[in-house]
């Protein structure tokens, strides 16, 4: 049971700190369209979010025995978004960096650049492990991926298109495309660390091969350079993270926090 | 006359409310409505995408709509499998999009081109994937120059 609840756990906060940082855009993106791209791409990733947070809920409840367990009540959805301290996610690291990229100082400008080269390796990586997913024992876990599949394929699509536009843009352009892709590089690496439970999750290192391929391709269209493989940080899975995840925390978990189960 | 029948009906006219033309059964996300022994009326809809943010109101609008028709214990359930696709629009709502303004979806695995809403023109090209709400996305019309929007196929 704590297998598969920490699956859950990992694809929900990855999918949950990536729409908080795209929604960073909302109101800030360079046009109308893609202000309104980045939110819709930001909502399928929050509706990933809740399923699996609303599953991960359910798991917890669970005791061993496969009977709810009393003492310790499942937590829902809010509970596990607005409630949880950063060591308690389980997102990797690259999520949670900020769009002003991973040196950034606090009050840096938002990278756009930064944005789409991580929505690339993100969504390039979800696309994969969804599709994967289709073939889980856990039926659950089937359902929530098969709506995600479709929905990651647009991201990917968006991404790719914008990574190529701009790498093959400008020479002002390429500069930053190439930037942001270098710096964020060593952080692809934790997407494929670690294990999964047999026959409920595919083992995440058995998905690079594809994703580094598909990527590839992309860089090369784009004429961007694949940064070399060295420095590879990780931790999020283990919930060791980046002092970037506590001050996202702090911004989306404030009102619950403050004013525990309001509406509006 | 309040009855499993009557149920469905008032389930199935609630309009979708980010797009108004069509009927949550038009669009092929009211799953099922059943009545157990006990009287209460169990609705099953299904997302259109993930983190569709009409969810909630279809919700609300369902238990409105059935408390009108005279039932009382309303449940509404949400259920993921199978995976809601734009080939599950009805023809009639399909039609009721075009009327509308909204150019319909499509065959998921045929690409064909997309006719401009206003003056039908095949001449037309995507300005983006995505639009006012998570299931359309933006078009305008090289003939015409009129903007329009499109129910992507999913």
């Amino acid at each position: 049971v704590s297998e598969l609840l920490d699956v859950c756990l990992r694809i929900g906060d990855d999918a949950l700190i990536t729409a908080q940082r795209l929604a960073e855009w909302s109101a800030a993106a360079p046009d109308l369209e893609e202000d309104i791209a980045l939110s819709n791409i930001a909502l399928d990733q929050l509706g990933v979010a809740r399923m699996m947070l609303t599953y991960a809920g359910e798991i917890e409840g669970v005791g061993a025995d496969g009977r709810s367990a009393s003492s310790r009540a499942a937590r829902d959805e809010d509970a596990l978004a607005f409630l949880r301290e950063d060591r308690e996610y389980r997102n990797c690291l690259l999520v949670e960096l900020p769009n002003a990229g991973p040196a950034a100082g606090p009050h840096a400008p938002l990278d756009f650049g930064v944005t789409i080269a991580r929505l690339l390796f993100v969504s390039t990586y979800q696309h994969l492990l969804y599709r994967s997913l289709l073939d889980s024992s856990d039926e659950r876990l089937r359902d929530v991926a098969a709506k995600a599949r479709k929905e990651s394929a647009y991201h990917e699509d968006h991404a790719t298109q914008w990574t190529i536009r701009l790498g093959d843009g400008t020479d002002e352009s390429h500069r930053r495309m190439q930037a942001a892709v270098d710096d964020l590089w060593p952080y692809t690496h934790e997407l494929f660390t670690g294990t999964a439970p047999a026959g409920i999750a595919p083992d995440p290192g058995s998905l690079r091969p594809a994703w580094l391929e598909t990527v590839d391709d992309v860089l090369t269209v784009a004429t961007l350079r694949r940064p070399e493989d060295g420095w590879a940080p990780s931790g999020g899975r283990a919930g060791r993270h980046t002092e970037h995840l506590s001050y996202l925390l702090a911004e989306m978990q404030v009102l619950h926090r403050a004013h525990p189960g309001s509406a509006w | 006359v309040v009855t499993p029948e009557s149920a469905y009906a008032a389930a199935a006219a609630v309009a979708d409310p980010e797009l108004r033309a069509v009927t949550i059964e038009d669009l092929g996300i009211l799953r099922s409505v059943s009545q157990g022994t006990d009287g209460r009326v169990t609705v099953t809809i299904t997302p259109t995408y993930s983190g569709c943010p009409a969810m909630e109101a279809i919700r609300s609008d369902v238990v409105d709509a059935l408390s009108r028709a005279g039932f009382v214990e309303v449940d509404v359930i949400t259920a993921l499998s199978p995976a809601w696709t734009t080939d599950m629009i009805t023809p009639a709502g399909l039609e009721k999009l075009e009327a509308a303004g909204i150019a319909a979806p499509g065959p998921v695995l045929l690409q064909i081109g997309v006719r401009c809403v206003h003056c039908g023109s095949s001449r037309t090209e995507e300005l983006s994937r995505f639009c006012s709400t998570a299931c359309k996305a933006l078009w305008r019309c090289r003939d015409c120059g009129e903007p329009f929007e499109r129910v992507k196929p999913l």
